[in-house]
């Protein structure tokens, strides 16, 4: 009987990568004739059972910057655990060399400097040619995406999604989940299932009138692959109807239901199933919380928190595997299934240098091809910035400091809010930004920038809520997502304490005072979940402050406060 | 213009306000269960109670009791200005002792499930179901 332990043989892809130290003083040229796809790609076949996975790609079909955040804090037992820990912490946990490229693809640390010298990553071209390279390697390798895939764009939103659907069907992926797919509303997901050709896979999907399975998503699906019979099951976004507008999809209702999940590890296991995947959108924390009262999970492929973790974490006999957002990442993980048991695995967090990794010539033309209608759209020039714009972070980053700017001017607020989303890439100091950048970071189909008035009893309930959607010690009860971001105003955050007693000290910039409680405010803020939201469009907002203001020049935001971590 | 807790009004065209901090249990919650237990002392386990973390619609939340064996469940919404939401009783020709409805929440609270088993035993579950206005996905 070979142990698991014995087979626990993770490595992060990058470690392939030798020599490279020093803190980003490299050239590009350099940086290139250390990297190569070899080295990227290099992987000993492993097993009988390949999976391929890709996650949270957010519309990005093109090569991005992507700045992996500086704070994630972990509350309660999590606590300094991965995801939770970031820059030279991470560093040190995994032994990366700073400067590396995996600490520029995994960390925030010295990003502009690293990024000048690595280039940008992802490319849906380069994620192809990863996964024709793995495919070739072992023909049956399983590709599953985890969803937030039809979201994110300029040419994701005006075609409805179409786009990003085309390309991804020529990746041919076997299965996948969802999330911010429904932002498209039911009728757009119901016309793109029925012409997917692969499986639309969701165990957590209810019918909302009567609360029983809905129709449209499989539970899970069987696939044969190297002798193994592999049960999928997908696992959507649990909180939908929550932190998306609900009325985009009326009849549909969510939840963990992990109950559920429990009867369907059951079912397939019946039926015969010697390996059981969940493909989750679950969010990293709620899919660890539910690998340790699931039983019966041998791999989780987790998305929703956008992490990308080097190695896979074992939780009893379930291995939870992080892959990252944005094309970034690309996951291999390899297999040994015996006699119904997961004997071993190897796994390897393949990052998508797209410098280093010749992109697939089909699908390059067929990503042009999806974006030469809106060419002149997408290459128009709506400003300049010399810092460098990034948005993830548990409370603020640039890119919102600058839509908050423009809500308060534009908008004429004494406060603005700004969701606390972690998609949307980053741009280097000195770049120009498009009208893509701009929309790469705010598309959406509730775009509409309010303006309304709110007590400042009110502003502090909604911040307590949006926090404890955040902090909440029970995962079960978080709902992934950032601290809302707001403009105008600061506060004290102390993570530790309970619902309501979090936020003290809201103080409202422009003059210093307090907010008090029984004052209004004039608020200005988009991506409302409610129906009727009405306002002018944020990227309109901002891309007209943009042309007025000139160069973007943002000092260091410290309005906010954090105890408790 | 004063927003109350109570209020839960939606505001303009911003976010839709909800109750932010836990209602406690009230005392009438105290009384119902003295009530139906006689002031017998409440174990547990036997009693599975299914509700959701978190409610996607505070004003109709879908609940279910499973007890194999009991002959009345008994279902409070803790926080609730009126906690009482029902009794099922089960005959002794009842092939389950298992019921699901939907209940409204005032708000983020505890809602509280006692099943009587046929030897006039008590057994309590109990779960929070948080009300939220909801946050922004990633």
């Amino acid at each position: 009987m070979i142990s698991r332990r014995d087979f626990l043989q993770a490595s992060v892809a990058a470690s392939a990568i030798y020599g490279v130290s020093g803190y980003g003083n490299w050239s590009k040229l350099a940086a290139q004739q250390v990297l190569t796809q070899d080295d990227l790609l290099q992987f000993d076949t492993f097993g009988n059972v390949t999976l391929m996975h890709i996650t949270d790609i957010h519309a990005q079909l093109k090569p991005i910057w992507f700045r992996e955040p500086e704070i994630n804090l972990g509350i309660g037992a999590v606590n300094g655990l991965p995801p939770h820990v970031t820059g030279q912490d991470f560093l040190d946990l995994y032994k990366i060399q700073p400067g590396s490229p995996e600490a520029y693809a995994l960390t925030y640390t010295d990003f502009t400097s690293l990024a000048k010298t690595y280039g940008k990553m992802g490319g849906m071209d380069r994620v192809a040619t990863v996964i024709n390279a793995i495919r070739a390697d072992r023909p049956d390798a399983l590709l599953l995406d985890g969803g937030d895939t039809w979201h994110g764009s300029y040419t994701c939103y005006q075609t409805q999604g179409q786009d990003v659907v085309n390309v991804m069907n020529a990746l041919k992926p076997d299965a996948m989940t969802f999330h911010w797919e429904f932002t498209l509303g039911s009728d757009r997901v119901h016309e793109i299932l029925a012409g997917l050709p692969f499986d639309a896979l969701a165990q957590n999907i209810f019918d909302a009138e009567w609360d029983e399975p809905s129709e449209n998503f499989k539970p899970y699906e069987f696939y044969e692959r190297g002798g193994t019979k592999i049960a999928v099951i997908g696992q959507a976004f649990p909180y939908m109807p929550i932190a998306n507008p609900g009325w985009m999809f009326p009849e549909y209702s969510f939840g963990i239901r992990d109950q559920r999940m429990q009867e369907m590890v059951d079912e397939v296991r019946g039926m015969g199933a010697e390996l059981v995947v969940c493909l989750s959108h679950n969010g990293f924390d709620v899919d660890r919380a539910m690998a340790s009262k699931v039983s019966g999970i041998d791999v989780i492929l987790t998305g929703h928190t956008h992490d990308a973790i080097p190695e896979p974490l074992v939780v009893g006999d379930t291995i939870l595997i992080a892959s990252g957002s944005n094309g970034k990442f690309v996951s291999r993980v390899d297999l040994d299934v015996r006699d119904g048991k997961m004997m071993g695995f190897r796994h390897k967090l393949i990052p998508i240098f797209s410098d280093v990794i010749t992109p697939d010539a089909e699908v390059s033309a067929l990503i042009d091809e999806q974006r030469a209608p809106f060419k002149d759209q997408l290459e128009e020039v709506i400003g300049q910035t010399d810092s460098l714009l990034y948005r993830r972070g548990n409370f603020n980053g640039t890119w919102d400091d600058l839509i908050c700017d423009a809500l308060l001017e534009e908008r004429e607020a004494d406060i603005a809010m700004s969701p606390g989303v972690r998609w949307g890439p980053s741009i280097l100091p000195g770049e120009d930004i498009t009208r893509e950048d701009l929309w790469n970071v705010t598309s959406m189909t509730y775009p509409n920038a309010y303006r309304s008035e709110m007590t400042g009893e009110f502003i502090h309930t909604i911040v307590e809520d949006v926090a404890d959607n955040l902090f909440n010690p029970d995962p079960y009860y978080q709902q992934g997502g950032d601290m809302v971001r707001l403009g105008g105003m600061g506060y004290k955050i102390d993570v530790s304490k309970p619902i309501g007693e979090r936020i003290t000290d809201m103080v409202l910039l422009k003059t210093g005072e307090s907010i008090d409680p029984a004052k209004t405010y004039v608020v200005a803020g988009w991506a409302s979940v409610n129906e009727g939201t009405e306002g002018p469009p944020i990227w309109d907002v901002v891309e007209s402050y943009l042309k007025r203001k000139g160069p973007i020049q943002l000092e260091p935001n410290t309005s906010v406060k954090v105890t408790g971590a | 213009m004063q927003l109350t807790r109570r209020g839960a009004i939606a505001l303009g065209a911003g976010f839709a306000a909800s109750l932010a901090l836990p209602l406690r249990a009230t005392a009438a919650t105290e009384d119902a269960i003295a009530a139906f237990t006689g002031g017998a002392e409440v174990g547990e386990g036997g009693l599975s109670l299914t509700t959701p973390e978190i409610a996607e619609n505070g004003n109709t939340v879908p609940i279910s009791v499973d007890a194999p064996g009991a002959a009345s469940i008994l279902v409070l919404a803790s926080g609730n200005p009126t906690p009482g939401v029902a009794t099922f009783n089960f005959g002794p020709l009842a092939a389950s002792q298992a019921a699901s409805t939907r209940i409204r929440l005032a708000g983020t609270q505890d809602v509280i499930a006692i099943a009587k088993m046929a030897d006039g035993s008590f057994v309590r579950a109990a779960n929070t179901v948080k009300v939220t206005i909801g946050g922004c996905g990633g």
